[in-house]
Parts: structure tokens; C-alpha cells; sequence
């Protein structure tokens, strides 16, 4: 079965290791959700799937339908199918949504292959309706300006057009009033698929009344501590997250 | 992307060629009264022109290099050892067929004159020092707008041409439009009527083919009453071991209520010196707009001007400068107020790679007696290694009361998070690199003609190709 699987995976930040032996799978098709206290290595963990610079992956693979995407330059894993929606996009002075857009899917195309500009549009406005977008927003420059919610939905815009295999979302829900959060599910939700395996990385249960997920995961001090279906997240909400912390028994770091 | 020293090796494989000389007058190495006589001689110049020269050369000889601002490289420039003049023959030739055809397949991989076919109005290109074709389109030419080159203009319309050649740029500016005014050879001589509006751009093409070669070509730009011109001009050169100078003067007239707009995107290869001296004059509600893209050469020194002599004339300054590696661009504008309610607006962007440097020196002029003149300055730098550098010195002069000026002035760098967010979408670095400096200058390339904004994307992507490791 296709499945983004993440194993033993230990990921150091100026010589402080911040993910220590994570193991996760994300099958195909289906919706996980990653929840945590701050400063737990979450974000982390979706910088590193995403090839961010800054972060040395000491040991431990990450497999994308079977190809170690930790060899990968970070533009040749999403060309792959990987997508990161970010909790902190960006902005780009003078490039539109529209030209942004193009150029990502330009570069999808096999060398030498051009982009028809008519059917680009076509898919861009289908999937505009189909998030409820105003045609105007893809005028824009990136993220210049925008609200928490407008820059939220610009990277939910970006996931719809760019057919990822596998999508991390990043705390999409920080930062947005429960409008905005509702806006923002229902593209993830219209997205949701047999061809499409998302990681959601949130802190609040809330979220997760608007995408209910397959599978919870608790991560707690760089590893996954707690697995199980969505009522997890509900036992968070009403226990927290030291509840996780004292089930734990991790002796030497107590 | 901040990046230590990256390694940059820029491709500019477009002009990147040289076919063998033939050339058929060359006035030898270094300069002296001989061949300044050696010019006159071959170009059959007038005596008022011959003398004109020969002055300018005693003016040349006196005045020493600039060095209040200018850098250090110009010492590189050795004048004993240029090329002063270097041509195939002084007739420029009307038909393209007639072209020789070494001429002709330069231009034609330059795409000459495919583009004059598409959507110019007359095009002159100058290969070295003379122009070897100059056509302009029936329509305009009955119009009575006159398009030939320097040389044709000084002996078949003195009447107009002497009313205003060095007028607006005197011999002794400066060195080099000293210089250039005792060598000059090709460039273009414009006049359109009152009233005339030229529709379609006119265009001039300038070619260095030689080694160790200066080229000094001269346009002269006269658009009279209620008149509109749009003229652009090209400039590329092979990449030569050794310097090669280019050194023009461009002097533009807008006679009362005219609009003039004057195009230039120079392409020279990183080893020209390129120190230019333009300026124009804007009568009463004239406007006078420059568009100065300069991307390549060595070291450019270019500040078109804009005198507004009359009341309620406008002037206009869009320039946006590439400085690659080992490159200087040293940019940006002056405008002189001489008159009641002139407005002049100045936007400048420049983007620096590498160990590239770009300058911008503004001068801004009103002085006490003057009312309700308006300028706007905005100049805004780019830095996309750690080892890349900008500087900005603006000389505002405002005086007297009911005057107004704004400057603004930014720098900002292509950060890490931003060429990690493109790359996430699939760009490679390069990509993400070329999208964001097209960003950055998009609000003014949409001013541009829509074949030489693409021209100039297509430029920057070039550039940043090669400036990524």
C-alpha cells in the first residue's frame, strides 16, 4: 500500500536534537493528526519532511511510496508529491497568486513542455469555485497584506492545484477565528481522497471538529507517545496533555 | 538567498559572438589630432564639425578623470590603447539585402530585423562605428519624421541639427561627453514635425564587434510641438579578454506640449565600460521619460536627466540596474527644475548578485524662485548574497517655499524563508530566485513596451540561472 512512512527519525537543530526516534505511517487516503504541547518538535517534524535547510537529520528514513525523500532537494520532493501547508507562508512582493501558481505547475512539466495558459486558468478557477474564492483573489501578490485567514487560504488554494500525494499542514488553524477555520476545513475536507494522505499538525482539538482525522498520534518531546482513533483528541481536550506526560514513564528524563 | 561568495558565471551566450573583422577604415590605437582628422576625413565631415571636434579633443586632453564619486576602475581604462574608429564603410545601407552578410547574420541573431517587421516603426543598427542599415517605414517617413544616422543628420538637415546638437549636453559636461564629442561616429538623428505622433517605436541597435574598441555613438532626439515619439534602443558586445569602452551622448529636445519616451536596455558583456551622458529638455508641458535598463558590462555610470525649461513640463525617470559579479552599476537620475509647476518622478530598482554593486545618485534641483514644482523619488535595492552591496546618495537641492519632494528609499534581501516557501512548491532554487527579483521589478516592467518587458524577464532569468551554485 502507498504510505508515507517516517522511521526512527532523529532531527538535531544546532547540535540540540529536537525529533528523537519518531515513527509514524500515513496511508494513502487517509487524514492523521499530529497533536502536541508547544515545543514538542511538531513544526519541526513538517520542516524536515519538507527539506528545510536549517535542520540536520542525524539518523532514520522518511519513505514516500518507497522512495527515501530525505535525498531529495527540497523542490525535487514536492515535484514528487509532497506539500507543506505552511503556519507561517511566506510573502512575495510582485509575484500574483496566479503567476506563483503557474510557475509551480510549469515546473511539473516534463523539460520542454509549456504550459497552456487557457486550460491553467480553466483548473485555477475550478478550483477556486470549488473553495469558494473570489476570482480576484488570485491577483494578489503572495501573502502581501493578507489576514491570518487570507494567507490560510491561499496555501489551501496552492495544495488544491498542485494534486499532492502527500500534504503536511502546518498549524493551519493558528491564528484563525472559527469563520476562517471553517473555510479552511471545508477545502481540506473537498480535498480528502483515495489519492491523497494528509498529516495535520495542530495544538487544539478544535480543528479537529471541522477534519475529523483517521488516526491521532500525541507527540510529546520529539516521538509519537500516544496512537489511536479520533476520540483521542477528545480525551486530550478534557484531560491535556499531562495526562499523555504522566502516562509516559521515560524515567530518565522525568 | 544570503549565500557567502556564490560562485556566478553569467551566460549572456545571446550576444555572445564575434565574426573576424573586415573592416575597411580603422583610425589605429590611441587618439591624437591625426585621427581626429582620420574621422573627418572618412566621414567627408563639414568644417564646422571638423573644428567642433578638434576643440572638443583640447577640452577632452584638459580635464582630468572625475574622481569626486567615480570608482577607482575607471583608471582601468587605458585611452592609448582603444580603437577609435573601426567601420566597413559609412553608407548605411537601406535595403537589408545589402547588408554584407557577416553584418547581417549578427543582427539576425540578435533578432534584427525580425522585430522591425513585427512592430517597429524604423530601425537603425550600428555596427561598430557606423550604421550599416537604417530604414524607416513608409507611412512615418511621409509623415516628414526624419530617422537617419548621426552623420546623414549634420549634412542633409544642418538647419535643424545645428540648432541643437550640444545644446543640451555641452562638449565639456563632462570627460567622457568630451570625449565622445571629439570621436563620435553613428547614433541617430530624429525629427518629428508638430503635431506628429509616431505610433510605432522607433529603434537603434548598437553592436561593439571589436576588440579593444570604443564606440561613441551621438543621438539627437527633436520632437517638435504637440509631437510623440517612443525610440529604444539595444545594446550588446561579445565577451572580449580585454576592455572595451562605450561612451555615448544622447541629447533629447521636447519642443512645447511634446511627449518623448526613450527606451534603453543595454545588454553589454562584463568587460565593457560603459559611461553614458543623456539628458533632456522639456519645454513648456513637455515630457521628457527615460526607461533605463542596464544589466552587464564592467562598470556604468548613467544619470539621464531631465531639464524642465518650461512651465508645467514633466520629467521622468524608470531605471532598474542588475549588477551581476565583479559588476558596478553606478545609476540614476537628474532632474533639473527651471520652471514653474514641474513635476519630476524618479523610481529607480536595483538589484545586486554576488560581489556586484549597484549605485544610485539622485540630483534634484528647484531652486528659491521657483513654485509649485513636484518631485518624487523612490529607489528601492535588492541584495541577494551576503557579499552583494547597494548604496544610495541622493543631492536634493529645494528651495523657496511651495515647493515640494518625497524621497523614499529601501533595501531589502530575497530571504532564506522565501526561497525555501518556492522551492516547497516545486521551483528550483534558480526559479524561486528569478521569480522573486521579476517581483521585485514587475511594477515597473509593466511599464514597459510588452517585447521588451519579456526581453528583460527573460534577461533576469539568464542572470539568476548562473547565480545560484
Amino acid at each position: 500500500m502507498d504510505q508515507l512512512i517516517i522511521q526512527d527519525l532523529h532531527v538535531s537543530i544546532a547540535e540540540q536534537e529536537i525529533i528523537r526516534g519518531l515513527s509514524l505511517a500515513v496511508p494513502k487516503g487517509e487524514v492523521h493528526a499530529i497533536m502536541g504541547p508547544n515545543g514538542s518538535g511538531k513544526s519541526t517534524l513538517a520542516k524536515v519532511l519538507a527539506g528545510h535547510p536549517d535542520y540536520a537529520v542525524t539518523s532514520g528514513s522518511v519513505l514516500m511510496d518507497g522512495e527515501n525523500v530525505l535525498e531529495l532537494a527540497p523542490d525535487e520532493r514536492a515535484r514528487q508529491g509532497l506539500f507543506m501547508a505552511f503556519q507561517y507562508p511566506s510573502e512575495i512582493p510582485g509575484v500574483t497568486i496566479a503567476n506563483f501558481l503557474r510557475a509551480a505547475v510549469q515546473a511539473r512539466l516534463p523539460e520542454g513542455e509549456e504550459l497552456e495558459a487557457t486550460d491553467y486558468y480553466a483548473q485555477l478557477y475550478k478550483k477556486m469555485d470549488l473553495l469558494d474564492m473570489d476570482r480576484s483573489f488570485t491577483s494578489r501578490s503572495v501573502n502581501e497584506g493578507f489576514s491570518g485567514g487570507e494567507k490560510k487560504r491561499n496555501e489551501i488554494l496552492q495544495m488544491a492545484m498542485l494534486n499532492p500525494k502527500y500534504a503536511v499542514l502546518d498549524e493551519t488553524d493558528s491564528g484563525l477565528d472559527i469563520d476562517a477555520l471553517k473555510v479552511v476545513a471545508h477545502g481540506v475536507n473537498s480535498l480528502r481522497g483515495p489519492n491523497l494522505g494528509v498529516l495535520l499538525i495542530t495544538h487544539y482539538q478544535r480543528l479537529l471538529n471541522y477534519i475529523v482525522p483517521d488516526q491521532v498520534h500525541v507527540m510529546v518531546r520529539g516521538r509519537i507517545e500516544l496512537s489511536g482513533g479520533k476520540d483521542l483528541a477528545l480525551q486530550l481536550e478534557e484531560k491535556g496533555y499531562d495526562w499523555v506526560r504522566d502516562d509516559i514513564s521515560e524515567p530518565a528524563l522525568a | 538567498m544570503v549565500k557567502e561568495n556564490a560562485p556566478l558565471d553569467i551566460e549572456r551566450n545571446l550576444g555572445n559572438f564575434a565574426y573576424p573583422e573586415t573592416h575597411t577604415h580603422d583610425a589605429g590605437t590611441g587618439l591624437s589630432e591625426k585621427t581626429i582628422h582620420y574621422i573627418s576625413d572618412v566621414k567627408e565631415d563639414p568644417d564646422w564639425v571638423r573644428e567642433f571636434r578638434l576643440k572638443a579633443l583640447r577640452t577632452f586632453l584638459s580635464k582630468p578623470m572625475p574622481t569626486h564619486w567615480a570608482s577607482k576602475d575607471l583608471e582601468a581604462i587605458v585611452f592609448d590603447n582603444i580603437r577609435y574608429y573601426l567601420s566597413g564603410g559609412t553608407q548605411p545601407k537601406r535595403s537589408w539585402e545589402d547588408v554584407p552578410d557577416d553584418v547581417k547574420r549578427t543582427f539576425e541573431r540578435l533578432g534584427i530585423p525580425e522585430q522591425e517587421r513585427k512592430f517597429l516603426a524604423g530601425v537603425e543598427a550600428q555596427f561598430d562605428s557606423e550604421a550599416v542599415y537604417s530604414n524607416i517605414k513608409k507611412a512615418v517617413g511621409e509623415q516628414g519624421v526624419i530617422f537617419v544616422g548621426s552623420a546623414d543628420g549634420l549634412k542633409h538637415h544642418p538647419e535643424i541639427f545645428r540648432k541643437w546638437f550640444g545644446k543640451v549636453i555641452p562638449t565639456g559636461d563632462n570627460k567622457f561627453s568630451a570625449l565622445n564629442s571629439a570621436v563620435f561616429s553613428g547614433g541617430s538623428f530624429i525629427y518629428v514635425p508638430p503635431g506628429v505622433k509616431v505610433k510605432h517605436p522607433l529603434q537603434a541597435y548598437f553592436r561593439i564587434n571589436a576588440e579593444n574598441f570604443g564606440q561613441f555613438e551621438r543621438t539627437l532626439i527633436i520632437v517638435d510641438e504637440g509631437a510623440e515619439l517612443t525610440y529604444m534602443e539595444g545594446c550588446t558586445a561579445p565577451k572580449f579578454n580585454t576592455a572595451t569602452l562605450h561612451s555615448a551622448v544622447v541629447e533629447l529636445v521636447a519642443m512645447k506640449g511634446a511627449k518623448l519616451q526613450y527606451i534603453t536596455v543595454q545588454n553589454w558583456s562584463n568587460n565593457v565600460f560603459n559611461l553614458v551622458t543623456k539628458r533632456g529638455l522639456a519645454h513648456e508641458e513637455a515630457e521628457v521619460k527615460w526607461i533605463d535598463c542596464n544589466i552587464g558590462s564592467r562598470l556604468t555610470m548613467k544619470y539621464p536627466g531631465v531639464v524642465m525649461k518650461g512651465r508645467k513640463a514633466r520629467g521622468e525617470v524608470l531605471s532598474i540596474a542588475l549588477a551581476g559579479d565583479g559588476q558596478h552599476q553606478d545609476t540614476g537620475a537628474k532632474m533639473v527644475h527651471a520652471a514653474d509647476e514641474t513635476t519630476s518622478n524618479i523610481i529607480s530598482k536595483s538589484i545586486s548578485i554576488g560581489t556586484g554593486r549597484a549605485t544610485y545618485r539622485g540630483l534634484v534641483h528647484i531652486p528659491k524662485h521657483l513654485k509649485n514644482c513636484k518631485n518624487n523619488t523612490e529607489c528601492d535595492a535588492l541584495l541577494i548574497n551576503a557579499s552583494s552591496r547597494t548604496d544610495t546618495y541622493p543631492a536634493i537641492t529645494v528651495r523657496g517655499t511651495g515647493n515640494s519632494v518625497q524621497h523614499e528609499a529601501s533595501v531589502s534581501q530575497v530571504s532564506a524563508e522565501q526561497i525555501f516557501y518556492m522551492q516547497q512548491r516545486g521551483l528550483t532554487e534558480a526559479q524561486a530566485m528569478s521569480l522573486s527579483v521579476n517581483g521585485f521589478v514587475n511594477d515597473l516592467v509593466r511599464q514597459f513596451p510588452m517585447e521588451y518587458s519579456v526581453e528583460l524577464k527573460r534577461l533576469i532569468e539568464l542572470e539568476m540561472e548562473g547565480s545560484v551554485g
